[in-house]
């Protein structure tokens, strides 16, 4: 059984923010901060960067848009011309609709879709689901997770450390699965 | 002046939307106490089983339909639309105001919507279900109804895309299939915060195959959020573009009281008029039942009769515009049609309408009037009276009188046209009642973002 890493809990939205600043000026990497809702400014605290998901979302809309544009333009263009009450088979104003709804419903798939695969879910099992306590941060508990696979990680330090900048409930948590 | 005597904007917004001494973990233990109970209320089983009983008259009528086809329907000539374009039309206005409060009220950050937006999207999503119906089963020939999809096939045949009918099945299918997305991606969360205090392995299994493994992590928050103000903003413009498409149905067509262009702006308003009447009724009706009146406050139903009293203004706005449009035209086919409306022999459809579209939300003016409970509760089931009226007039007062005298004719609905309607209400109570029953009512999440605790630099330590 190998260590996955060490959480910590804090009490309240700024004492995770402002631990959150001091593990990534102590240049740790691979580490999390888990609430129950979005903390503002916690992206910056943690020093991430933008994601690029929107590229994805907008690479799918345009995808859906040109589907859309192209299928109508095929099947009335060249797939089978046919005369429906004197509409001009190239009738591009009246694409327009269906067009837009095919961009609405590509980018949406790619949003929700390209969420999970940048979240890298659904993943059922995690390491840190075998602490009992952790389970209250989708509640009201704010944690944060230093993983061993850090290159700046080691045990004792690294729980030093987070007992030195105010966390509690200090956990060492076992991969099981490896 | 001490810092402590001064409350932040966000604080005086938090005692308004949670009043009480509310924390993070009250909001989880009141909001998912629901699903959570071990005893089902004797109110919810009264109830289910009033809309089981109504889903069994809808799957029956629907069986004879299918069987006997669409002449068990009062339709004929020259009504040839009646029941079910009426009750698609009612149907899918109403899903519109869920993805309003959930869409356009998250673009312009009142939190307030933080609190109904599960509650309305579930409407959406059912009542866009039973909006679906019916395009589904007016074609008559139900087994080919997949014939609306471009698919390849043997007889080298393609829908019309030029057509605004087929328009309407892309933009309400896609609808439907976005507000599912959006629902789902909100409930994410919550459903974790479910599975972590599941009692049973059963519901632990369940709840956590569902939140797909959510930590709650920041990195899967950075993501999640910007998927879901990406899904808010595309959001927007589709459910502006979804009843704009449906009053193509009727505007692209050349009969006189539907050839307007002011048709997609009114459809939009009446849409969102009639969806906050529903939200409206069922939140009065489970604030109460689950006592949730420190989530859904009196401040909630106030700012919702804020925006029905506006969309009932654009839509009493509209019905005066369209008869100035018909005198002003000149053209007497035009004029006729809106007379026939106010003075023909369904004059009390259109008066109906005007009492419930226009005379009601005049109440709501008046704060007295907004922050009543019951005055309210009835008021937002006159709205929607009114708007299935609003589409009566312009679907079968419209029709029943065209060009040629000789082909005038009235129009009789038959039994089979309201067991189908009350069915779908059938339909959409069994869906409502078992969300009610198994997922969070409201969003566990976002409520707790109203509590100035959720931001870091609130109590100015920045």
């Amino acid at each position: 059984m190998k260590t996955y890493g060490i959480i910590a809990r804090f009490d309240t939205t700024s004492d995770l923010l402002h631990a959150a600043e001091k593990i990534r000026d102590a240049g740790f990497k691979d580490f999390d901060c888990h609430s129950p809702f979005p903390v503002h400014g916690l992206d910056d605290a943690m020093g991430l960067k933008r994601t690029t998901l929107g590229y994805l979302i907008g690479a799918m809309g345009m995808t859906g848009a040109l589907f859309g544009f192209g299928l109508q333009t095929w099947i009335h263009l060249i797939e089978y011309p046919m005369n429906i009450s004197g509409k001009p088979f190239f009738a591009y104003p009246a694409y327009a609709i269906i067009t837009f709804e095919l961009m609405v419903l590509f980018s949406a798939f790619g949003a929700v879709f390209g969420m999970m695969y940048y979240n890298r879910i659904p993943r059922l099992h995690h390491p840190v689901f075998y602490s009992e306590k952790f389970s209250a941060v989708t509640s009201d508990a704010f944690y944060v997770s230093i993983e061993s696979s850090d290159s700046k990680y080691d045990d004792n330090q690294t729980k030093d450390f987070l007992k030195k900048i105010g966390g509690k409930d200090i956990e060492l948590l076992q991969d099981e699965n490896e | 002046m001490s810092e402590a005597a001064i409350k932040s904007r966000a604080q005086q917004n938090a005692e308004e939307l949670l009043p009480g001494n509310q924390n993070f973990t009250t909001i989880t233990d009141d909001i998912s106490g629901v699903p959570e109970a071990k005893n089902t209320p004797i109110w919810w089983w009264l109830a289910f089983g009033l809309a089981l009983s109504l889903l069994s008259v809808f799957v029956g009528s629907l069986g004879y339909l299918i069987y006997e086809g669409t002449g068990i329907w009062g339709i004929n000539s020259p009504v040839g639309w009646g029941w079910a374009i009426i009750n698609f039309v009612w149907w899918v206005g109403i899903g519109h105001a869920g993805t309003l409060i959930s869409a356009i009220l998250h673009l312009f950050r009142q939190n307030w919507r933080n609190a109904i937006n599960r509650f309305a999207e579930t409407m959406t999503l059912f009542a866009v279900i039973c909006a679906l119906v019916f395009p589904g089963i007016h074609v008559g020939r139900i087994w080919v109804a997949y014939w609306f999809l471009p698919l390849p096939n043997q007889m080298a045949m393609w829908p019309n895309m030029r057509s605004p009918l087929i328009w309407d099945f892309f933009a309400v299918f896609t609808y439907f299939t976005v507000s599912l997305l959006f629902w789902y991606t909100g409930l994410i969360p919550d459903l974790a915060t479910l599975r972590d205090r599941a009692k049973t392995k059963l519901k632990k299994k369940i709840y956590g195959f569902f939140a797909l493994g959510w930590r709650g992590g920041n990195r899967q928050w950075q993501h999640y959020e910007l998927a879901y103000l990406v899904l808010a903003g595309i959001s927007t413009p589709l459910v502006l573009s979804v009843h704009s498409v449906v009053s193509s149905d009727f505007a692209t067509s050349v009969i006189p009281g539907w050839h307007t262009t002011i048709f997609p702006p009114y459809f939009v308003a009446g849409a969102i008029y009639s969806g906050f009447g529903m939200v409206v009724t069922l939140t009065v009706i489970a604030r109460k039942i689950y006592k949730l009146e420190h989530i859904f406050t009196i401040d909630h139903l106030d700012k919702m009769a804020q925006i029905m009293l506006l969309t009932g203004c654009i839509v009493g706005y509209s019905y005066a515009m369209e008869f100035f449009i018909a005198w002003y035209s000149g053209n007497p086919f035009e004029q006729y049609a809106f007379i026939n409306r106010a003075l023909g022999p369904y004059w009390w459809g259109y008066w109906a309408m005007i009492f419930c579209n226009v005379v009601v939300p005049q109440f709501y003016w008046f704060e007295k009037f907004r922050r009543h409970v019951p005055f309210l509760f009835i008021t937002s089931i006159l709205v929607n009276i009114g708007m299935w009226f609003e589409r009566f007039v312009i679907v079968v007062i419209t029709l029943h009188r065209d060009f040629l005298p000789g082909a005038w004719s009235m129009y009789h609905p038959t039994i089979w046209d309201v067991a189908i309607y009350l069915g779908t209400f059938g339909l959409f109570f069994t869906g409502f009642l078992l969300f009610l029953r198994f997922l969070p009512m409201a969003s566990i999440a976002e409520v707790k973002l109203v509590l100035p605790e959720s931001d870091p630099h609130h109590g100015g330590d920045h």
